[in-house]
Parts: C-alpha cells; sequence; structure tokens
C-alpha cells in the first residue's frame, strides 16, 4: 500500500528567466522555445516516485506573472511548503533579483519552508555569467538547495524536484487544502474540522448536524 | 505601461476582481491597479500591522494578541450563502483551488431580549423556543407551503399569488405573529429592513428557498468561510485573471481619469505615464468618493447612499448564548429594538485562521440613522460580553451616478450593509452587462488541470 504526500511547491524569480519553461519540462517534458509568459497556466500537479511505497505529489503554482510589479498575493506564499527560486545563468542580475526573492520568502513564507535555489539555461553556457561557485557560495551562506538545470534539454530538472522531494518532511502536516485532505487522508494543521469542498453537492461525510 | 489595454480596473476589491477575471477568461487585455500596496481595497483583510495603521496610527498592536501573520482582520462582514451566486462562481471558474472554506457554525436571531437558533426547516421550527405551540404549527404550514409550492402546479398554491400577493398578505393568511414575521422577514429572507413586506411575495419566497436550500447544503448554518479572511476572495480571482494574462501592479498611484474632447474615457494617468485602455472598471474611490481622492482627475462619479457603522471587536470568548460556537451571524431584526435597519453581528475565530488561538473576532454593523451610531449599535455590542478591544468605522455607501455606457466608466458599488454577497455578485453581473453588452454566462475554463 502506497503513501502519498501532497506538497505545495511555488516558483519565484525574475520575469523570463524560465521558471514556467522548468515546470512545463518537469510535469508534461516538453519545451516550447517561444514560450513569451505565462498566460493560461492550469493548475499543474506532479507525481515523483520517492521509494516503492512511497510517492510525492506537488501542487505547483506558478507566479502568473504577478511577480512582475511586485504584485504576488500574500495567497501565494501561504501554506508553500517549498519553493523553487529560479535566475538565468547568463544574466548576473537575475542572481539578485533571486536573492530579494528569497529575502521575501523568509519573510512571507513559512519558516520550515525548503527553498532550492536554480539556475537555469545551462545549455546557453557558453554565454554564463553566474558562476557556479558564487551561486553555489551564497546558497550555503543562506542554507539552500542549489542546483542547475536547463528546461531545454531537461538536463538536470527531474533532479531538482527529486532533491525536494527527498528533503520535504513526511511526518509535519502538508498542504491544508481540503482536496489534499480528502485525498491523503492528511488532516489540516488547524486540527480536526475538514474544509468544505464547494465542488460537491452533498454535505461532507463528517458534517454534523446538530 | 505603454502598451495598451482592453480594460483597466482599478482598485482589487472583490468585485473588481471576479470582473477582471472574467473579463481575462473572456479573452480581454485587462490591466488592474491599486494605490494600495496590499490585495482587496475595501474588501481586504489586514494583519495587526496593517490594521493599526489604518486605525490607530500613532500605535502599535499589543503584543499579547501573539504573531501579526496570524491576524486576517475583515474589513466588511459578509458570509458566502452556500446556494447562492458567489459559490456559482466560485465553482465555475475553479478558483475554489486556491481556497479551503470552512463552514459557519450557527445563525442566531434575537428575541423579546434573547438569542435563539434561526429554524430552518418544518422540524427546528417545531422545536424552536422562538415561537409557542400553537405559533408553531402555523409556522410549520408556513414553511410547507413554501417547500411545496410549484409554479405550474395550482393545487400548492392555497389560492394565493407570489407574484401579485404582498408578502404581508401571505404572512396574514398564515396568522403569523410580528415576531415570528421578523425572524422570517430579517433572518431568513435576510432583508434590512421591512419594506418587502408591502411588496410582492416572489422575490421573498425566492430567498427563503436560497437560505433553507443552503443550510440543507451543508448543515449547521447556510453560510461558508474562506479560511485566512474574506481577503483571500479577491486575491483568489486575481490570480484566475493572472493566468489569463491579467497585468498586476499594486502600490500605484492614479491621479487622473484621463478624457477625450468628447468626455468619453482614454485612459489613467498615474505620475508622468498615461496608460490608454477603451474601457474603465473601478470602485468609487478612484472617481470622487472619499477625501484621499480629492484631487485624481476632480469629478465626482458617485453619490452616498447611506453611512453604515461598523464595530471589529477583539473577543477572548465564544459570544454567550450561542453553545460556544467558533463563529456566527447574530440578527437583530429592526422591530426588535425599535430601528429602520438590522443590527448584524458576524463572529469568526482562530478555526478560520483569521486571529490567534483563543481570539474570536465580531463584527457588528447597521446602516446609520441617527448622529449617535455608536448607541445605534449598543444592543448588538451588550451580546458580546466582555470586549477586549474595538475598532469602529463609519464608511459611507456610494453608487455610480452614470452607467458609463456614454463615457466607458463603469464605477461598481461600495459594500452594502447585507450579511453575504449577493449584492456583490448583482454588481458584478450589471457592470458585465454595461462593459461587454450582453449577459454573464458563466463558463467552465477550457484548461483541463494535467495529472
Amino acid at each position: 500500500m502506497s503513501r502519498q504526500f501532497q506538497f505545495k511547491l511555488v516558483l519565484l524569480g525574475e520575469s523570463a528567466v524560465g521558471k514556467s519553461s522548468l515546470v512545463l519540462r518537469f510535469v508534461k517534458d516538453q519545451f516550447d522555445d517561444y514560450r513569451e509568459s505565462t498566460i493560461g497556466a492550469a493548475f499543474l500537479t506532479q507525481t515523483v516516485q520517492l521509494d516503492d511505497a512511497t510517492t510525492i505529489r506537488f501542487e505547483i503554482w506558478d507566479t502568473a506573472g504577478q511577480e512582475r510589479y511586485k504584485s504576488l498575493a500574500p495567497m501565494y506564499y501561504r501554506n508553500a511548503n517549498c519553493a523553487v527560486v529560479v535566475y538565468d545563468i547568463t544574466q548576473s542580475a537575475s542572481l539578485e533579483k533571486a536573492r530579494s526573492w528569497i529575502r521575501e520568502l523568509q519573510r512571507q513564507a513559512d519558516p520550515s519552508i525548503i527553498i532550492a535555489l536554480c539556475g537555469n539555461k545551462t545549455d546557453l553556457s557558453s554565454r554564463r555569467q553566474v558562476t557556479q561557485e558564487e551561486a553555489q557560495k551564497y546558497a550555503e551562506e543562506e542554507n539552500l538547495m542549489w542546483c542547475e538545470a536547463s528546461a531545454k534539454t531537461g538536463e538536470g530538472v527531474q533532479d531538482v524536484f527529486m532533491a525536494i522531494a527527498k528533503k520535504l518532511p513526511l511526518s509535519a502536516p502538508q498542504s491544508q487544502k481540503g482536496a489534499a485532505a480528502a485525498r491523503g487522508g492528511s488532516t489540516g494543521a488547524s486540527g480536526g474540522a475538514r474544509g468544505v469542498d464547494l465542488n460537491k453537492q452533498t454535505a461532507a461525510p463528517d458534517g454534523c448536524n446538530c | 505601461m505603454d502598451e495598451e489595454y482592453d480594460v483597466i480596473v482599478l482598485g482589487t476589491g472583490l468585485t473588481e476582481c471576479i470582473l477582471s477575471g472574467l473579463l481575462s477568461v473572456e479573452g480581454k487585455k485587462v490591466l488592474h491597479m491599486d494605490r494600495n500596496d496590499y490585495y482587496g481595497g475595501d474588501s481586504a483583510s489586514l494583519n495587526l500591522t496593517q490594521l493599526y495603521r489604518k486605525f490607530r496610527p500613532d500605535k502599535s498592536p499589543p503584543a499579547e494578541l501573539g504573531r501579526d501573520r496570524d491576524y486576517a482582520i475583515d474589513l466588511i462582514p459578509k458570509f458566502i450563502i452556500a446556494s447562492g451566486e458567489l459559490t456559482k462562481i466560485l465553482v465555475h471558474t475553479e478558483v475554489t483551488r486556491y481556497l479551503e472554506f470552512k463552514q459557519i457554525a450557527g445563525s442566531f436571531v434575537y428575541r423579546d431580549g434573547k438569542i435563539s437558533k434561526v429554524p430552518s426547516t418544518e422540524m427546528e421550527a417545531v422545536k424552536s423556543p422562538l415561537m409557542g405551540l400553537f405559533e408553531k404549527r402555523r409556522a410549520k404550514q408556513f414553511f410547507e407551503f413554501l417547500q411545496n409550492w410549484k409554479d405550474d402546479d395550482p393545487a400548492t398554491h392555497q389560492g394565493r399569488n407570489l407574484d401579485t400577493d404582498t408578502m404581508e398578505s401571505i404572512y396574514k393568511y398564515f396568522n403569523l405573529e410580528i415576531g415570528t414575521q421578523d425572524f422570517i422577514g430579517h433572518a431568513m429572507a435576510l432583508y434590512l429592513d421591512d419594506d418587502y413586506k408591502k411588496k410582492p411575495a416572489r422575490p421573498t419566497y425566492e430567498r427563503i428557498i436560497l437560505y433553507t436550500s443552503s443550510m440543507a447544503r451543508w448543515g449547521k448554518s447556510p453560510y461558508l468561510y474562506p479560511l485566512y479572511g474574506l481577503g483571500e476572495l479577491p486575491q483568489a480571482f486575481a490570480r484566475l485573471s493572472a493566468i489569463y494574462g491579467g497585468t498586476y501592479m499594486l502600490d500605484k498611484q492614479v491621479d487622473e481619469i484621463v478624457l477625450d474632447d468628447a468626455g468619453k474615457f482614454v485612459g489613467v494617468r498615474s505620475g508622468d505615464e498615461t496608460v490608454k485602455a477603451k474601457q474603465v472598471i473601478g470602485d468609487p474611490s478612484y472617481f470622487g468618493a472619499g477625501a484621499s481622492s480629492a484631487k485624481g482627475s476632480g469629478k465626482m462619479r458617485v453619490v452616498e447612499e447611506h453611512k453604515v457603522i461598523r464595530a471589529i471587536c477583539f473577543l477572548k470568548h465564544p459570544i454567550p448564548g450561542t453553545d460556544d460556537s467558533d463563529s456566527v451571524q447574530i440578527i437583530i431584526p429592526q422591530n426588535q429594538v425599535n430601528r429602520r435597519n438590522d443590527i448584524y453581528i458576524a463572529m469568526v475565530s482562530a478555526t478560520h485562521n483569521v486571529c490567534a488561538k483563543d481570539n474570536y473576532v465580531a463584527i457588528v454593523s447597521t446602516i446609520i440613522e441617527t448622529d449617535r451610531p455608536e448607541m445605534e449599535i449598543a444592543p448588538g455590542l451588550q451580546l458580546l460580553g466582555p470586549i477586549y478591544d474595538k475598532f469602529v468605522s463609519i464608511s459611507s455607501l456610494y453608487t455610480p451616478t452614470s452607467s458609463g455606457l456614454d463615457d466607458n466608466i463603469f464605477i461598481t458599488r461600495s459594500y452594502d450593509a447585507t450579511s453575504h454577497f449577493e449584492t456583490v455578485v448583482e454588481d458584478v453581473q450589471d457592470v458585465w452587462k454595461r462593459v461587454i453588452g450582453k449577459d454573464l454566462v458563466l463558463k467552465k475554463r477550457e484548461i483541463e488541470p494535467t495529472e
């Protein structure tokens, strides 16, 4: 009997560093050269098999462009279990932006959030502006996971998510989303009373009519 | 900011965010701006720092209240009625995936100095302490009449006509006491005053059916509430809009509504930039309401209808007489306290992730009738027991002076004193029809979630 755990993963980083492309590669193993900005992105989920008995299901939130004018809603960070902060290895300014997103996460998100700093576009390494040493040093200082990947070739993409999956605490309360609770049988951190699923017509099974 | 948009939306209140979400899904190019650095406008939920900044700028919150981030204090007290129009929009747009809802534990009504649970079925009516024995029988007959009513079956009509008979005459037919009429009209049909009695009975019938079907859907009460406060609702619709290409700018000053020579909308100026669009939608504060925006374009495009007083009260206990419910609605019908408008209490607590553990937040509100508004809500405040702290505000309710059809300026209404969001959805539908030129039809999002 396999156990499934669900976690909310948020993406952050400057516009055009390839946040959506990384997810598209991870979830659908696709890449689109002309993908300009995130429009109509579905609510993405993907599972990874941790071991024979355990799967991790990521509920992935894309910024949907709301990062552009610093207008991400608090809802975005709420109950996020992990974050992938993306920079472009060919743009040193994008690492600076990543640093400010990490500060924002440390301020807004749950202190236990797992953060991975990810340098994208390794296929363009001839134009590299951010050295591995520089990014790795910063990640170590801030106690972040660090990796590089290419959404275009797929190199390193699965590894990012697998590495995060391995670090997630499987005993702690997970994503509080009602649907997740219903699937995984977990309880929300607020304890006991389960949320109401508006998509269902009838009362929740534990709905007490007293 | 040099692009041209189909629609610029000003203010990120719930009405504006539902509209920009739906407009983006429809394929419109939307720019959404807010002068505040947070989402929600008047329908925001504030943390302690933001609450103090608004009400007591020279003080800071007491450490005893706990962590700032544990608080999401609503500015307007409303609940979601389970079978209402907002629920339909939430489900159709699938923004439900960003939100989690909990029930409101109880719905109470004040009668003769006491509060009692609002009965919503014949069975509950029979057990309710709100009515004497004979009155219960009459109420039972009244509810059976409503529940059995079929438009195409005259046998169920008992000689009544919902479209021509007044509600008063229906009450009279069933010989219901005034006190019973009070809880039916105010705690179930959710009218704020008694004007409905002189009007045809059908809208009241529909409202009672909405209440009872909402009640039947989840039990306990007909109301739902989003965890982390009502301010989550505009954020969820803003995300919907963004996913469909909507551009979001918070903390953006709106300095001028730019018009052409014919007085038609051209664009919005912020500092020395002007963004152009075909149409603009915005809340009243961007069109002359309130003092803060008196500069702006200068032109007053809204008119004040009423004033509402709202007292946000922090409690350290559940409201007495509510079976220790973690959340309630209490309605004090106007007749019961010799007023023209009801007093309304909405309470939520740590269960809804809006405050730290063992805290309760109740908002007492009413439409102002005198020049001593705080006295007017006293009957509501008295029901709460000891009040730890209180933040009182008086807001004007504005309504637009023109339809926008001539100048392409479409203004939403202020959040009214009703206890749920049905009038907000009516406003959304109304603005939509004027902006788009046809009725709002909800359609499913086309993109399937990927498994």
